[in-house]
């Protein structure tokens, strides 16, 4: 479903990324753990197509097309999703607004007829109780005053909304109490399915108790220094990152 | 991909998608301005001889007059000598009916979105389409006749309701009032004319669509309107002129006026031509709009959906002399391109516990300016008089310009006068994330626009607050990159 081949990319001037190589297929789950710096939340706006960052080298496939060649727009459109972990606010927009247009945009990406309103408020229904999220929370302006933890849940609604094919998830336990954890972790596992993939980007171990990875990539200087199960991850949680620089400059 | 600035600054290329003339034959007066031609135009309308004096009289004074030059607008004089004064589409004879008008005449309509008859059928909207210089038909005036509401152009209200008209026109607005508004009582050509009878609440939104048409012709429409005690009306004046590459002037006068207890709503989406992308032509428009609370717990609102003209000069006021009245004045400006827009309002509290709420909206991109100005005023006998003002700023781009300018002055120390206001620009993020959501760039541009204006816009009646957003995407097109 996605492939990145020797992916390099940075902002202003500066390599962030340093050669990434990884493959994910349906189905699967993968975690990318790395200390700060390590080029994870990059990886996230690169293949989401942030304008700010420059791609030099290499390339991404996803789901036979050139993801690196799309607009952000039309990569949403082929079932690309990122979880934001700074959700921006726009005041004035309610949630609900901003889902029917996107949605909509979206259909007629894929050459699908846009839902009416009837439509529309049944899918939504039906996504707000696998999430668990308020209503009141979708019919406030988007992300405007909202806590921490309904931001993230606001994230892992439009996840549910959108249906994508491979969803991305950007820290999205930082600043997040364990339960605030377990509720979006919840989100995100009800809409697991054998067609789609989901790459979870964290700091820590703790998201993935909940979140249970296939493989666990750990990123360090703009680069994937080791990859394995999901035992990795405790492995890391034990040992921490200080490790890896020791085994780096050994090697 | 460069860095974000760059990105906001791209391509600006929205065109006016009302640029159409309509070829029409025009009945119309030589360019230029003298006593015989106010004479012409007097005559043409079969005038009496007060209303003649009247705008004679006005004519006199403006002479004396000098262009007003404090406004934060910069454009080239105006050569009031080289305007087309009357013009007026060339009809045969008088209409009975709707299906009468010239099917040229009712393609412009359509063209406009505002098809009569549609109109007429599935809206309930009454319509007074001002086509250049004269009213063309008046729907649904029967129906209000029975209610004793009187709608219909300003000429036949001369002609029909001399007393009304007499004891009413300058009375809000004087002749002598400022350099615009005394052209326009010289040589105003026709408008809109309404009258709501005591206790009569106007069962449906009255609406005007103005349209400039003729070449080189100034519109200069007049607009009254009386709640007598206990009534209510809501009114919508619809605005858009045809793409030409000299400018056109506009200065219209609308005056309100609120008896007590009655009610009256002014909305207004203007959508004259801007001008192209390197700022040639457009529409100058140099409006004066009050209107009074004359009696007690009177309520006088205004909308205004500004995004057209080239230059828009315009301070839709109200006078708060009744004890207890209300004025309120919400609005949003959109600038882009080369437009310049000073526009905002005047509340003026004379009478004891007045309101007013003051809600302002700039929009401003390209290289627009785009300036708030607000005068809140409370006489030495206005005790307990409050005002509340909120007046944002938009900006896309960092080319452009907000500016606010409000003036206070508070004669009486139970006054409670509040100001707030802000700025903000539209970030690359906020885009950003629309896009990641699949919502292309100019889609997201108008969402997040909408949700600016958005306080605004929910005071707009229903079936215009529609337009009204799609105007503001059409106006914006292409502002971000």
């Amino acid at each position: 479903m996605l492939q990145i081949k020797d992916l390099h990319a940075g902002i202003e001037g500066k390599e962030i990324l340093k050669g990434i190589n990884l493959t994910i297929r349906p189905g699967e789950v993968h975690a990318i753990m790395g200390p700060n710096g390590s080029g994870k939340s990059t990886l996230a706006s690169v293949l989401a197509g942030r304008s700010d960052y420059e791609v030099t080298g290499g390339s991404v496939e996803f789901l036979g097309k050139d993801l690196l060649d799309l607009a952000p727009e039309a990569r949403a459109g082929e079932g690309l999703f990122l979880a934001f972990q700074y959700p921006v606010e726009i005041p004035g927009l309610s949630t609900i607004n901003f889902m029917k247009t996107a949605v909509n945009e979206v259909r007629k990406y894929r050459g699908q007829d846009a839902l009416d309103a009837a439509e529309f408020l049944k899918l939504m229904k039906e996504k707000m109780s696998l999430v668990n999220i308020d209503k009141n929370l979708l019919t406030r302006s988007l992300n405007e005053g909202f806590s921490g933890g309904e931001k993230k849940r606001n994230e892992v609604f439009q996840m549910a909304m959108l249906e994508p094919k491979l969803a991305i998830l950007d820290e999205t336990d930082s600043g997040l109490d364990i339960d605030a954890i377990r509720i979006a972790a919840a989100g995100v596992n009800a809409i697991r399915s054998k067609e789609n993939a989901t790459l979870v980007i964290t700091h820590y171990q703790r998201l993935l108790d909940y979140i249970v990875p296939d493989f666990v990539h750990v990123l360090y200087n703009g680069r994937i220094v080791k990859s394995g199960g999901k035992e990795l991850a405790l492995e890391l949680e034990e040992t921490g990152y200080s490790f890896l620089k020791n085994e780096m400059n050994i090697a | 991909m460069n860095d974000g600035l760059s990105t906001i600054e791209q391509q600006i290329t929205s065109d006016y998608k009302y640029g159409f003339t309509s070829d029409l034959e025009a009945d119309q007066a030589p360019k230029g301005l003298n006593e015989d031609i106010i004479r012409f135009i007097s005559g043409k309308k079969n005038e009496p001889e007060w209303m003649l004096e009247w705008r004679l009289k006005a004519y006199r004074h403006w002479l004396k007059m000098e262009v007003p030059e404090w406004a934060n607008i910069k454009y080239p004089p105006v050569d009031f000598q080289d305007i087309i004064y009357y013009s007026a589409p060339k009809q045969t004879k008088k209409l009975n009916s709707l299906d009468e008008i010239d099917p040229e005449l009712r393609r412009t309509f359509e063209k406009l979105g505002i098809s009569l008859d549609e109109q007429k059928r599935l809206s309930g909207v009454a319509v007074d389409a001002v086509i250049d210089s004269v009213s063309v038909a008046t729907t649904f005036r029967e129906q209000l006749g029975e209610l004793g509401i009187i709608f219909c152009s300003m000429s036949e209200a001369i002609q029909e309701h001399p007393e009304l008209v007499k004891k009413y026109i300058g009375s809000v607005v004087p002749m002598t009032d400022n350099f615009y508004s005394a052209l326009n009582s010289a040589v105003f050509t026709d408008g809109s004319f309404c009258y709501i009878p005591k206790g009569v609440r106007c069962p449906m939104e009255l609406s005007t669509y103005f349209r400039i048409n003729a070449q080189n012709t100034g519109q200069f429409e007049r607009t009254l309107i009386v709640a007598e005690e206990g009534s209510y009306v809501s009114y919508l004046e619809g605005c858009t002129a045809p793409m030409r590459d000299e400018n056109q002037l506009h200065a219209a006068v609308v005056e309100l006026i609120a008896m007590d207890h009655a009610e009256i709503k002014y909305s207004t989406v203007q959508n004259w031509y801007p001008g192209d992308k390197e700022g040639k032509g457009g529409i100058y428009n140099f409006v004066t709009k009050r209107g009074i609370c004359a009696g007690v717990h009177s309520k006088i609102s205004w909308t205004q959906v500004e995004t057209g003209s080239a230059v828009t000069w315009k301070y839709p006021s109200c006078i708060l002399k009744g004890d207890h009245s209300v004025g309120e004045f919400y609005s949003v400006a959109v600038t882009n391109h080369h437009q310049q827009a000073d526009t905002g309002t005047k509340m003026i509290h004379l009478g004891k516990n007045t309101r007013s709420r003051i809600v302002s909206k700039g929009i401003s991109a390209g290289v627009s300016h785009n300036s708030y100005r607000g005068l809140v005023s409370v006489a030495k006998n206005a005790t307990n008089a409050r005002n509340f003002s909120q007046c944002d700023s938009l900006l896309l781009g960092d080319r452009c310009g907000a500016h606010t300018f409000p003036y206070i002055e508070v004669k009486n120390n139970t006054a409670q006068v509040e100001h707030e206001a802000t700025t903000s620009k539209i970030g690359e993020d906020q885009i950003f994330y629309c896009n990641q959501r699949g919502i292309d760039t100019e889609t997201a541009v108008a969402l997040i626009v909408n949700g600016f204006a958005k306080e605004v816009m929910n005071q707009l009646p229903m079936e215009f607050a529609v337009e009204a957003q799609k105007l503001l995407a059409i106006t914006l097109e292409g502002s971000v990159g």
